[in-house]
């Protein structure tokens, strides 16, 4: 496929496809430097997980956030510490972005007992509650009541804090969806609801389950406020949920974002998705987030080549140690904590 | 002491607990203003405000869920489900995040849940009012549940499920909301709380235990009583809490009978009485003198006819006839 028809298949899927990056005004060069950082962190994750799950040393199942990577770290870096997320049972890219101990993430996924939930979780379950990442999930669309609480406290509590809720376009058909907006949006509550998508549905394409497959448009049917961004452009996504943010602390109340983007590689780490017309899937690697974020501080003259690549080089290392410390240095959870955390303040009821 | 309702007892301990905790809310449909359909919920809303007494569109799955988002941040959400039946909608957020949340996260999450749910049979309402789910419940590790039916535990038990750091499901008996008795006035009506985990030996007897909780308990005290005129003693357990439950109180108790009998008012099959039996026969079968009898609904959805109704709901003769099978060396 040449250039120009290739470019028509992307504008096609992606209609609001940006042309280049564009920085938001007064966001510190420091402060692109670190969210690129963290999506070439988050992508070299991923990949190594793919990986990991190949060899074995990775239990379950696992689904790769790679391609997605502007999306939760865009979102999480337009956030204040104080405020919380909801994510998928692709998370770990909202994970990571919100701040999560790296090392404790990747032995969470070997099921160490130093991981992140103690090993209880792993992939599909990851959380950390702490740093206000109120989990992963395995139900498609389940994160949408949750959210609607989190938000629902910080009314009450009146302590300024937003609540953005990842889901993908697959969560969007669920009950709980229709009735978690319209409800936030009754009470003009503190959350954005963040559709990353990725068009796919394991195989389903949006388009064969849903006639307006531009999913923003539905924040018309519940009086609130809905864009549509390109959820490959980091500073597109930065920039809607800061906006959304600021709106809902002031009680502007709900935003829906459809972060549109394609899935780059299959629904789970072993999906070969023969399903798919993979010609036309490959091509959407010419318009990915870390591609064209380099692509913008090299021709920017904000960064050297050289320097782009040392972040790289440098996020591969801080994960390869990370898989270091989970495979080396973390200890299988004994049998005697079978029974803990079922029950809180250590009550156990067999 | 003060005779006060159940219906009184459930609102007193929600008035008490909503003055005392500024994180404790309470949503459903039409709790608010119209004080709820039972009025349980009367006058929440002026005292406390719309903040924290919140009128629901019809969306249980989804306002449940809200309940488990929100007592994942801070606050200590009760919410009502109108009818227990309609648990169903919420069913997935209940078993798939709120019972698991925290084990999932590796213990890094409280979850300070009541769900209010109005639940058992009576009055005609048919086969989608009629419903008692408390074994779904049960059957999912990371729950607790009670289901107390005089007005000092459903007063006590209200307090300590508010206060509780789980998900607690708390079932009411819809017709039980009349139902009177003695509850502390004055500082001590407001300070106690009745822990889960402890039955209630509603009545001494040495020929049979029978094992009851809600309405069932009321109808097993009825029984024990009319056949103590005919010479048979009877030992009444209130179970109260379901789980956890007191199964040392149930153990000694049938250590003294030897014989038992266990109540339900749901459908009998795949009911707690079953695995309650279960249980007891793991503890102590050599205590048995005859085999464990069970009493629950006939395994039909809930008819409208009343006297197709009165068929299926278990009452005071299937008690009585139970005990007397218990009895009886066959």
């Amino acid at each position: 496929m040449n250039g120009e028809k290739a470019m028509q298949v992307i504008r096609e899927a992606i209609p609001c496809l940006t042309d280049r990056l564009e920085a938001p005004k007064g966001l510190p060069l420091e402060k692109q430097v670190d969210m690129f950082r963290k999506m070439c962190l988050a992508r070299e994750f991923d990949t190594k997980v793919r990986t990991l799950w190949m060899e074995g040393a990775i239990y379950g199942l696992a689904h790769s956030y790679v391609g997605a990577e502007a999306i939760a770290v865009g979102a999480c870096a337009a956030l204040e510490d104080g405020d919380l997320i909801t994510s998928t049972h692709r998370g770990h890219g909202h994970t990571l972005a919100k701040g999560a101990d790296i090392k404790a993430m990747m032995a969470e996924l070997h099921g160490k007992y130093e991981g992140l939930n103690r090993g209880k979780g792993g992939s599909m379950h990851i959380a950390d509650v702490d740093i206000g990442m109120l989990g992963a999930t395995g139900i498609v669309g389940s994160g949408m009541p949750i959210a609607l609480g989190s938000a629902l406290s910080a009314k009450v509590l009146n302590n300024g804090k937003v609540t953005v809720c990842f889901h993908g376009d697959g969560g969007t058909n669920q009950g709980v969806w229709h009735e978690s907006i319209n409800m936030a949006a009754a009470w003009d509550l503190p959350a954005i609801f963040l559709i990353e998508n990725n068009q796919y549905a394991i195989a389903t394409e949006i388009g064969w389950v849903a006639k307006e497959t531009n999913l923003y448009k539905r924040a018309i049917g519940y009086g609130i406020e809905g864009v549509q961004i390109d959820g490959f452009d980091i500073f597109k996504v930065y920039k809607a949920v800061k906006a959304a943010a600021a709106k809902a602390r002031s009680g502007g109340g709900p935003t829906l974002i459809e972060a549109r983007f394609v899935r780059l590689l299959g629904h789970f780490v072993a999906d070969d998705q023969w399903y798919r017309d993979m010609e036309k899937a490959e091509l959407f690697w010419m318009v990915e987030p870390i591609v064209r974020m380099k692509d913008y501080f090299i021709k920017n003259g904000l960064l050297k080549a050289e320097e782009v690549d040392q972040i790289q080089a440098e996020a591969i290392a801080e994960i390869a140690d990370a898989i270091h410390y989970a495979q080396n240095m973390c200890s299988e959870p004994p049998e005697s904590i079978l029974y803990d955390d079922i029950y809180a303040n250590g009550e156990i009821i067999v | 002491m003060a005779i006060i309702t159940v219906r009184e007892a459930l609102n007193s301990a929600f008035k008490e607990e909503m003055r005392d905790d500024p994180t404790v809310i309470t949503l459903g449909c039409d709790i608010g203003v119209r004080g709820g359909p039972f009025g349980i919920t009367l006058d929440l809303m002026k005292l406390y405000g719309k903040d924290r007494v919140i009128d629901t569109p019809i969306s249980e799955s989804s306002f449940v869920g809200a309940g488990i988002g929100a007592a994942a941040t801070g606050l200590r959400p009760v919410v009502e489900v109108l009818y227990s039946d309609w648990i169903t909608l919420g069913m997935d957020q209940l078993v798939n995040m709120a019972a698991k949340m925290r084990y999932m996260f590796g213990g890094k999450v409280n979850l300070p849940l009541v769900v209010r749910a109005p639940f058992g049979s009576g009055g005609g309402i048919a086969a989608q009012h009629s419903q008692s789910f408390e074994a779904w419940f049960n059957h999912v590790p990371g729950f607790k549940i009670v289901a107390p039916i005089e007005p000092y535990d459903v007063k006590g038990m209200l307090k300590e499920a508010i206060r509780d750091d789980n998900p607690v499901i708390y079932f009411e008996h819809k017709r039980s909301y009349a139902v009177e008795g003695e509850v502390p006035d004055g500082a001590e009506g407001e300070s106690y709380t009745v822990p889960f985990g402890k039955a209630a030996v509603r009545r001494e007897g040495t020929d049979v235990t029978i094992i009851a909780y809600s309405m069932m308990a009321l109808r097993a005290k009825e029984a024990a009583e009319q056949l103590a005129s005919e010479g048979v003693s009877c030992e009444v357990i209130d179970l109260r809490s379901l789980l956890p439950l007191d199964y040392e109180t149930v153990m000694e108790s049938i250590a003294k009978t030897n014989r038992v009998v266990v109540c339900q008012e749901a459908n009998l099959r795949g009911g707690l009485a079953g695995d309650i039996v279960a249980e007891i026969i793991d503890r102590g079968f050599d205590l048995l003198d005859a085999p464990p009898v069970r009493v629950g609904a006939l395994n039909v959805p809930t008819p409208y006819n009343k006297g197709l109704e009165e068929l299926c709901i278990p009452g005071t003769e299937n008690i009585k006839a139970a005990v007397k099978r218990a009895l009886s060396d066959e």
